[in-house]
């Protein structure tokens, strides 16, 4: 028996067997959709809110500590301010390459292509990378306070 | 007539905001308000026989629905989970200090 | 003329590089934080000398014209509101490199800063509707935490308080703004008021009553104050200044001037409305401002009286009414700043904010006591600072429009200003020093540099008003003169 089964946190086996083989798929589903942002609806918020979903899944069904293996808190800030940096850094590189603030400055591309519109797959990864960390920071802390305020 | 329906829904939670006394339906009064106006917002777009504004292979001509409320929706959304992600660490903090959800014991300010 | 998008784009990233910085020493985030302050308030220096012959600047980001793009402008009201925020903000976070030494996460406190700055530069600038939601979010959110940073018991309730009010104000303009959208379909500020000349809609004026509400609300004027007189006591000091001289001055009176005069046209019923809630404020932030016996609680109520006669000049609709409430909003947001600071160094020294314990503390706090003097001075209208010059000139508006009564009030509230400035004067710095002070010692040099400038820019301003006046107010002015001819400037231009 794997040691995450026998321990006492988290849920029942069932779901964490069940989650064991879904969270990957959820994750993979969120990448997509960031990717796929100026094809089909979605875009960075939504795939950013559904990777990071991927791990408050993880958080419910195996307990904080399995979880903070796989993603530390700090990690998270950290990829928090690298993508709004990245966001930023494409604002600002319009003034070079374009002329003004926030130009679309690479190849349109054809459409309907998945290398297409410039840069905004680009700012799509960005803002999905940002709220990914920031909806799994978020998440994080409230349960911490909850677990100490009840003593 | 929906409009009517989504400002009624605002006024709920206008009713909860106010009259309610526990912290935390306070809070989701204010989550229904919010609700209200983009749910209004939403609907500011629909024109009729409409199709999804979504643009795919080999469909010219179609006539689409106005996609600029759901840009606005989709931010204003974002907007009120940060909001609403701030009240309730903020709700935790003042149980943590005042042992109380009840908003008629945490008057410390006064004048 | 790019810099005119880094006004938002430089305090922005700032403020997430010194998140990644936080684990670095203090002194990397302290330099910093001066250093963006310091070049943000020098670039709005340097549009005044760029903008001196041109009047409008309309810049369309993305090459996207309007009405399909959002644009930023920057007319003469824009440069005036630029110079306060920028200026105010580099002496505050002057002060707050020793203010903030007692709390730990000080790197936080500067990113959530530096947030809050470009939401106020973004609301300033942006000429788009609901790009100015979009920033007045930003710099709401960012001040709810800034409230309630020390986590005590009191500023959690405060920050609850103010939290939950100042929401169910951004719902309103929210609404407002859809209202608008379903109208006219469009969401730019020129367009829609070019769109909305001369119709009479009921609907159109339902949402010009609740954008009064809304950004009434950001602004604290008399029904929607509820929140201020809580929220800025329990702030840190800096915070308190900020809040205080600059956030409810460029969320609430500058979105109202924008709104009510460029895009839907003043009429005379509205100019009733301006004066009456101006005269509203003013008389019940004083009088309740008379009874209180906490030093910033004091100076949270004076702001209200002070919006009140910001409103009450907006409301004459005269040269010399709106002249002199343009001038009032940049004399109040230095002579606020400098006594919410002086307060902040008085609790640094002493470690209390009741009046009834202070005493004497001019003898051993030399500088807050000269400071905290020519800042009560300043606000009472005493000659020759600019508090007496900018309401002087709201005073010669009311005659000139004709209502003798409002004039006659606005005097008596002046005394009643100078009235409880005085027993604020003379229980904490004047008067026998109890036994218990003669150990503090004045505050560090970096605060007291602070708020030395800001004292000198209030003897300055008031006897250098002249040229003051015709560089940055004679064309804030003009703006607000022209009223609805604003529209056809950006479109056409």
């Amino acid at each position: 028996m794997s040691p995450y089964r026998a321990r006492k946190e988290g849920m029942t086996n069932i779901v964490k067997t069940i989650s064991k083989f879904v969270v990957p798929p959820i994750i993979l589903f969120g990448i997509y959709m960031v990717l796929h942002g100026h094809l089909t609806p979605g875009g960075g918020f939504p795939g950013g809110v559904i990777m990071a979903s991927g791990f408050i899944l993880l958080i419910l069904s195996f307990g904080k500590e399995v979880t903070l293996k796989k993603l530390k808190v700090s990690t998270a800030s950290i990829l928090e301010s690298t993508g709004a940096l990245i966001f930023l850094c494409l604002a600002i590189l319009g003034i070079p390459a374009g002329g003004w603030f926030f130009v679309n400055f690479l190849s349109k591309g054809y459409p309907l292509k998945i290398i297409s519109a410039g840069i905004i797959p680009l700012a799509n990864i960005g803002i999905g990378i940002k709220v990914m960390g920031g909806v799994f920071a978020v998440f994080f802390t409230l349960v911490v306070f909850r677990i100490s305020a009840k003593r | 007539m929906i409009f009517f329906l989504s400002f009624v829904i605002f006024l709920i939670g206008l009713y909860c905001v106010v009259i309610k006394k526990n912290l935390l339906k306070i809070v989701m009064g204010i989550v229904i308000m919010e609700y209200a106006v983009n749910f209004f917002l939403v609907s500011l777009g629909y024109r009729k026989d409409g199709v999804a504004p979504i643009v795919t292979e080999g469909v010219k001509e179609a006539k689409f629905v106005d996609p600029l409320p759901q840009a606005m929706v989709l931010t204003a959304i974002v907007i009120s989970i940060a909001t609403l992600a701030f009240i309730v660490a903020m709700c935790i903090r003042i149980y943590q200090r005042y042992h109380t959800f009840d908003v008629t014991e945490i008057r410390k300010l006064k004048g | 003329m790019n810099i005119i998008p880094l006004f938002i784009g430089i305090p922005l990233g700032a403020a997430f590089v010194l998140v990644l910085l936080g684990k670095a020493k203090e002194v990397v985030s302290d330099v910093l934080i001066n250093v963006v302050t310091l070049l943000l308030a020098i670039f709005s220096l340097v549009l005044i000398v760029f903008l001196k012959d041109n009047g409008v600047f309309v810049y369309t980001m993305g090459r996207w014209f309007p009405p399909k793009g959002i644009n930023l402008v920057v007319d003469g009201l824009s440069l005036l509101m630029l110079v306060v925020i920028n200026w105010i903000a580099f002496f505050v976070t002057l002060y707050s490199v020793s203010y903030m030494k007692r709390f730990t996460a000080k790197a936080r406190f500067y990113s959530l800063f530096c947030l809050m700055i470009a939401g106020m530069n973004g609301v300033v600038l942006t000429g788009d509707f609901f790009n100015l939601f979009v920033f007045l979010e930003i710099a709401s959110i960012a001040s709810y935490a800034l409230v309630a940073f020390g986590v005590e018991a009191e500023e959690l309730e405060a920050a609850f308080k103010y939290m939950v009010m100042s929401s169910i104000a951004s719902v309103l303009v929210l609404f407002s703004i859809g209202l608008l959208y379903g109208l006219t379909g469009s969401l730019n500020m020129a367009d829609i008021g070019s769109i909305i000349q001369g119709k009479k809609n009921l609907l159109l004026s339902f949402s010009l009553v609740l954008f009064l509400a809304g950004f009434g609300l950001k602004a604290a004027i008399i029904p929607f104050h509820a929140w201020l007189p809580d929220a800025h006591p329990s702030a840190p000091a800096p915070i308190s200044a900020m809040l205080s001289g600059v956030l409810i001055k460029a969320l609430g009176i500058y979105t109202i001037t924008r709104i009510f005069f460029n895009v839907y046209g003043m009429t005379i019923q509205l100019t009733w409305v301006f004066m009456i809630l101006g005269i509203i404020s003013m008389v019940g932030g004083g009088i309740l401002a008379l009874q209180q016996k906490d030093f910033k609680r004091l100076l949270a109520y004076s702001s209200i009286s002070q919006i009140g006669y910001i409103m009450l000049g907006l409301g004459c609709g005269n040269y010399w009414g709106m002249l002199g409430a343009l001038f009032h909003l940049f004399n109040h947001a230095t002579f606020k700043a400098l006594l919410f600071l002086n307060s902040g160094a008085v609790e640094y020294s002493t470690g209390t904010r009741k009046l009834e314990e202070m005493g004497g503390l001019s003898k051993v706090m030399p500088v807050t006591g000269a400071t905290s003097t020519i800042g009560s001075l300043s606000i009472s209208g005493i000659p020759p600072f600019n508090g007496f010059w900018s309401k002087l000139f709201i005073i010669i508006g009311l005659v000139q429009a004709g209502r003798f009564t409002l004039a006659i009030l606005t005097v008596l509230v002046s005394v009643l200003t100078l009235a409880y400035y005085l027993k604020v004067q003379r229980f904490a710095f004047f008067g026998t020093l109890k036994k218990k002070w003669t150990e503090v010692k004045e505050v560090p040099s970096i605060m007291c540099v602070s708020m030395i400038i800001l004292a000198v820019i209030c003897i300055g301003a008031g006897i250098f008003f002249y040229p003051l006046m015709k560089v940055i107010l004679e064309p804030a002015v003009v703006v607000l003169q022209e009223g609805t001819k604003y529209s056809s400037l950006i479109l056409g231009g």
